[in-house]
């Protein structure tokens, strides 16, 4: 009986996921023994024409991951959709942005800006933004059209697993792997996550909890943090409490607040969660305070935390309720 | 899931049984007359409510709350197998309660109704007829959205412990524990003083019957040590508070009284013997001495004196132990140590009082500058023939009779620097006063310095017009100024009162030898600790807040928490009685029943998606979450949590749920009441 | 020229003091702009910073809460934890380009019904100065499915 065809494809993404794949060990062995690799352009010679020759559902199992960055992206998205029967959003950039996602808090234009014209060592005097379409002494040059919103794979194509983690885990991704492979029957489709946990980091992370009264919040390197003891009540931005476990806490065990790379829980917005809890902890403006007292005193603890979206939402931006920041022009 | 596909994800979660049933929504648009129909095109409203999802019949009729109105969606449920209702009319605080028992009576949960205010919040609020049947169709499909997800609940019943728990034993609080304890109910009293009696057992008379206050209070005191359904705790305070109505658990310290209570007869010798003497700043506000070893007054309750280690020689070097000596029953223990007591109990009275407002604030006054400036208290302590001066009316000096006293009113209150409300009682106590130094002082002149002379209650106009008779002066006027500083003759070695006497326009500096200050009422200054200790709300003063200014003054909005007494505002004898005896059949009330029905609109912790973070655990100000160390999770205890859904806001994992105000219920309504704003979800489209 | 932009507002309103001053505004018969769209929420302390972003992007121009006085909350201090939120709420919202007027905490007691008719009457005028907000037509670039079904008709 033939085996199984396995096909993995990389979008706007880092190339973390493919490495923390690989990171199996040699169980990665036990892939290749289990499939047939169709089309995984990392590791092997594929032509997206090999795949569009492909019958429709022809791929049995394709981990996608990166976000929807450009018309490149879009295309191979409806293309592995069509042509796979499970497709994965595998990894954070494919299931919420992640990072390329921050480009929402920005425009295009800016993006453009900050790299090809402001960028100190960019030479200035070619003043050249890459355009779509070029022109050259051998013909054309087209290149994929940058799209001013960040998406997630589902906002673009049903999706019906997703495995989170920025990267996902290695003994998650093995789970997972060897689950299909000794046919351990999938949940229903439906963009389920799978590989991960079902309540939040802290209940992996093994610091001491204790009541929460923040007083002011901290950055990473403004605070050594007291070992053991959660690093939120500490003032730290540790994005546990709203992040789905999976990841075993390994950032707050060594010191380093949760930054939430393994999403929301299920249908929730991550940052708004995040921030509902945390600012309901901050011990400002007592009841016995006049209103304007109140006001002055809670705003300035909140004013302590610096950049609450980029905090809140550095990976679920592109798929968090408003998706992207507005700007009064679009386009400039 | 990602959050804006939440809405087809409905349904699924914390489903009840029989809920998950298709929802058949009867949507009703109330005409109230003309009310409603003048500005919403109800029949409109009602033919578009009838295509929308969910909705099975949309009818709009003249009176929804009539008889008729309400058999009308019994009659539906019954025969069109309606399973949620909305019915389009007034404010739910109008008639929510009607149509949940109308749902109730045709068998369905009344929790699975939903009303859409339309008067109050819509046709009242304009006359743009378009706008006004816009809103209400978008307040409709919000409410049909919303009543789609609703879940039946069933009330919670709560066994209610027949024990109370009074704490304060002023009048208010002992009314409230005498007439619990006649109607056979037992009573804990706690009092952080030595002995019951409150503000009232320092007074001489009262007003206007100019009733011995001791005469009327003593005999309620004896009763209440004597009774055997009250158990008096007096130099005790009330150190935590668990649990719920019904079942209050209550953590009391007894602090040492340094007596043994067992052998002590009150005979009073060891007071007598005591060789310290040390100024009496409780009882005697500052007037009159104490000994180490003491009571407030003789006829204290309980009798047991106590014995002050911080001034007791004994105590403080070690020696002396001439009580001990004098004893005659041996009853001085001095390796007494503080008790604690934990009580079980079923509900809760506070009249835990008042403090007088400290004169001091107000420099230009003088109090605790010119000697002869005394405060209210001071001169009920003097004029009380059990006080330190045995009831003679004299200068500090002890001896010298006044000849002109001015007494003014309103000192820190109706004053926006100091306190905007009026105390209420002080006019009343003031002309009393103006009458006890006429009664023995004969020849002393009286002014009473007023803003107004409220004297709203029985008799109380007829004893300000016999003061008045009596020959008392009351100038119209807020003094500016008490002063020692003669400006001319007949003023030297004299008080002067400066003030605008506002009945002829004209300033005037009245010379006087004695001043009585007013003080009025305010919060105890831990009044905000203590409204933490019992989950009960404070207003900006510090005052406890009722539930219902009018319609519930005693109750809070804590069950099972009652205020009774001046700790709710200030009051007088008679209206704090009153509270203590409304308190006190709430609480009779409640016990008699056995159980307590409660809302069921409650947080809830679903364990299984709890991580442990305890962000929640100090966010309810019932107290109602705790924290299970040994399994890791945050649990509500359901009896004692109000539903106002701030835990449920905070729960950065949305493991706790808030029944009828769900985030799926919410967010459904966000969506129906949007309904012409938003656009259909764009779901994932082949590129053209 | 006059601005008849008639802006769409989501009012959380709490059950115990700002309900109780809009159903007295309208016992009152005050009138004011039938812009506000009401949500009953038991205290302020219940509205999620989730339902004003949810409301936002499924098409209000604004919303506004309005919970008891400061001290005058019937759960004690639940409107200090909305004060709270909101506070935090505003800076994420400005990240995000969403003007001030927007989102809007105001204090209204059961007896303030003319200050809280006030409130939705000067918040409808800022909306009518900002203009509509249209979240997923105007931010996310999304068209009604109807219409991009007709595009992709014509196209192909």
């Amino acid at each position: 009986m033939a085996k199984p065809t396995f096909a993995m494809y990389w979008a706007a993404s880092c190339g973390g996921c493919e490495i923390s794949l690989l990171n199996i060990g040699e169980k990665i062995l036990d892939v290749d023994a289990a499939f047939q690799v169709v089309f995984w352009p990392c590791v092997a010679d594929f032509k997206y024409s090999d795949v569009e020759g492909y019958p429709d559902g022809y791929i049995d199992l394709c981990l996608f991951n990166g976000a929807i960055r450009n018309s490149e992206n879009e295309e191979l998205a409806h293309l592995l959709r069509r042509k796979s029967k499970t497709l994965v959003a595998f990894g954070s950039c494919a299931y919420e942005g992640c990072a390329p996602g921050l480009a929402n808090l920005t425009t295009n234009a800016a993006t453009m800006r900050t790299i090809y014209t402001d960028c100190l060592t960019t030479d200035e005097t070619r003043d050249r933004l890459p355009q779509p379409l070029s022109m050259v002494p051998e013909g054309e040059i087209r290149i994929p059209v940058l799209y001013e919103t960040v998406r997630a794979l589902d906002q673009v194509v049903p999706v019906d697993y997703i495995i989170p983690g920025c990267p996902p885990e290695a003994h998650q991704i093995a789970a997972v792997i060897q689950a299909v492979i000794s046919g351990v029957p999938l949940p229903a489709p439906g963009g389920k996550v799978i590989g991960a946990g079902t309540v939040a980091v802290c209940e992996e992370c093994p610091l001491a909890k204790n009541v929460k009264q923040i007083t002011r919040f901290y950055r990473p390197y403004e605070l050594v943090p007291e070992p053991g003891i959660c690093l939120l009540e500490q003032g730290l931005v540790c994005m546990g409490p709203a992040t789905r476990s999976g990841c075993g806490a390994l950032c707050p065990q060594v010191g380093m607040r949760c930054e939430g790379c393994y999403g929301p829980l299920d249908g929730q917005d991550q940052g708004a969660r995040m921030l509902s809890a945390i600012a309901s902890v901050v011990a400002a403006g007592g009841p016995d305070q006049d209103e304007a007292e109140q006001e002055h005193a809670i705003a300035a603890v909140m004013d302590t935390l610096a950049d609450p979206a980029g905090t809140f939402y550095r990976f679920s931006l592109a798929h968090s309720l408003l998706r992207r920041v507005r700007v009064a022009e679009p386009g400039t | 899931m990602s959050p804006e596909h939440a809405d087809r994800t409905r349904g699924s979660p914390h489903g009840a049984p029989g809920a998950e049933q298709e929802p058949r929504v009867g949507v009703y648009v109330c005409h109230c007359g003309h009310n409603i129909a003048n500005t919403v095109a109800v029949d409109e409203v009602a033919e578009w409510a009838g295509g929308q999802a969910h909705v099975t019949v949309a009818r709009d009729y003249k009176f929804m709350c009539s008889s008729l109105g309400q058999e009308l969606i019994e009659q539906d449920i019954k025969e069109r197998g309606l399973n949620r209702v909305v019915v389009a009319a007034c404010s739910p605080h109008m008639h929510e309660k009607t149509f949940r028992n109308t749902c109730q009576r045709a068998g369905l949960n009344p929790f699975l109704f939903e009303m859409a205010n339309i008067r109050e919040l819509g046709s009242w609020a304009t006359d743009d007829r378009e706008a006004a049947t816009q809103k209400a169709k978008a307040q409709v499909k919000g409410a049909v959205e919303r009543a789609v997800l609703q879940r039946p609940l069933d009330p919670l019943y709560v066994d209610i412990n027949p024990n109370t728990l009074v704490v304060g034993g002023g009048i208010a609080g002992l009314t409230a524990a005498l007439e619990l304890a006649n109607a056979g109910y037992h009573v804990y009293l706690v009092e952080r003083d030595s002995s019951i009696g409150g503000h009232m057992a320092k007074l001489d008379k009262t007003f206007p019957t100019l009733d011995c206050a001791a005469c009327i209070l003593t005999p309620k005191m004896v009763d209440a040590e004597n009774h055997p359904n009250i158990t008096l705790m007096t130099w005790s305070e009330v150190l935590s508070v668990h649990g719920y109505v019904g079942n209050f658990s209550v953590r009391v310290r007894k602090r040492a009284r340094f007596i043994n209570e067992e052998l002590c007869t009150g005979c009073g010798t060891c007071v007598e013997k005591c060789p310290v003497r040390i100024i009496d700043q409780n009882f005697e506000v500052g007037l009159g001495y104490r000994k180490a070893v003491y009571r407030n007054f003789p006829q204290a309750i309980p009798k047991y004196p106590v014995i002050d280690p911080d001034n007791c020689t004994f105590f403080q070097r070690g020696k002396c132990r001439a009580c001990e000596i004098v004893c005659p029953t041996d009853a001085i223990d001095f390796k007494q140590k503080d008790e604690i007591v934990d009580l079980e109990i079923g509900n809760i009275i506070l009249a835990t009082g008042y403090e007088q407002f400290d004169a001091r604030t107000i420099p230009q006054y003088g109090y605790g500058r010119l000697a002869n400036v005394f405060t209210s208290m001071e001169f009920e302590r003097m004029v009380n023939a059990a006080g330190p001066t045995a009831g003679r009316v004299v200068l500090r000096d002890g001896v010298t009779a006044p000849k002109r006293v001015g007494i003014i009113h309103c000192v820190g209150s109706r004053d926006k620097k100091y306190h905007e409300y009026c105390s209420r009682a002080c006019c009343m106590a003031a002309l009393k006063f103006a009458h006890l130094v006429h009664e023995r002082v004969p020849e002393a002149e009286v002014f009473n310095f007023y803003i107004d002379i409220r004297a709203a209650g029985k008799h109380y106009e007829e004893f300000y017009h016999r003061v008045l008779s009596e020959g008392a002066h009351l100038i119209r006027g807020r003094v500016a100024e008490v002063t020692d500083a003669a400006r001319g003759p007949g003023e030297e070695g004299q008080l002067i009162i400066q003030v605008e006497d506002t009945l002829i326009g004209k300033q005037r500096r009245i010379p006087v030898d004695m001043v009585i200050l007013m003080a009025g009422m305010e919060a105890r200054k831990d009044a905000r600790q203590v409204a933490n200790l019992f989950g009960l709300g404070c207003d900006f003063e510090g005052w406890f807040t009722e539930r219902h200014a009018k319609l519930d003054p005693v109750v809070t909005m804590t069950e099972g928490i009652l205020i009774a007494g001046a700790c709710q505002g200030p009051k007088a004898i008679p209206e704090s009685v009153a509270q203590g005896s409304a308190a006190a059949a709430r609480v009779a009330g409640m016990i008699g029943q056995r159980t307590m029905k409660m809302e069921p609109v409650r947080a809830s912790i679903d364990a299984d998606s709890c991580s442990g973070c305890r962000i929640c655990n100090n966010l309810c100000p019932y107290h109602a979450i705790v924290y299970h160390e040994d399994r890791r999770v945050s649990e509500v205890l359901t009896a004692l949590c109000q539903g106002c859904g701030a835990c449920v806001a905070a729960c950065p994992s949305a493991a706790i749920s808030g029944a009828h105000f769900t985030r799926d219920q919410v967010m459904a309504q966000i969506e129906g009441i949007l309904w012409d704003a938003r656009q259909p979800e764009v779901l994932w489209l082949e590129p053209a | 020229m006059e601005n008849h932009f008639q802006p769409i507002i989501v009012g959380f309103l709490c059950n115990w003091c700002s309900y109780r001053a809009a159903d007295l505004a309208g016992t009152a018969r005050i009138h004011y702009a039938p812009t506000m769209r009401p949500i009953r929420v038991m205290c302020t302390a219940r509205v999620e910073p989730e339902f004003v972003l949810k409301a936002l992007r499924e098409g209000a121009d604004g919303v506004l809460i309005a919970g008891c006085h400061p001290g005058e909350c019937h759960y004690v201090e639940g409107n200090i934890k909305a004060l709270r939120r909101f506070t935090l709420l505003k800076a994420l919202l400005r990240q995000f380009g969403i003007e001030e007027a927007r989102v809007q905490l105001v204090w209204a007691a059961a007896s303030e019904g003319k200050q809280l008719a006030e409130a939705v009457d000067r918040m409808t005028e800022e909306l009518r100065a900002l203009g509509p907000l249209r979240w997923r037509e105007t931010v996310l670039g999304e068209q009604p499915v109807a219409r991009r079904m007709a595009e992709a008709e014509v196209g192909g």
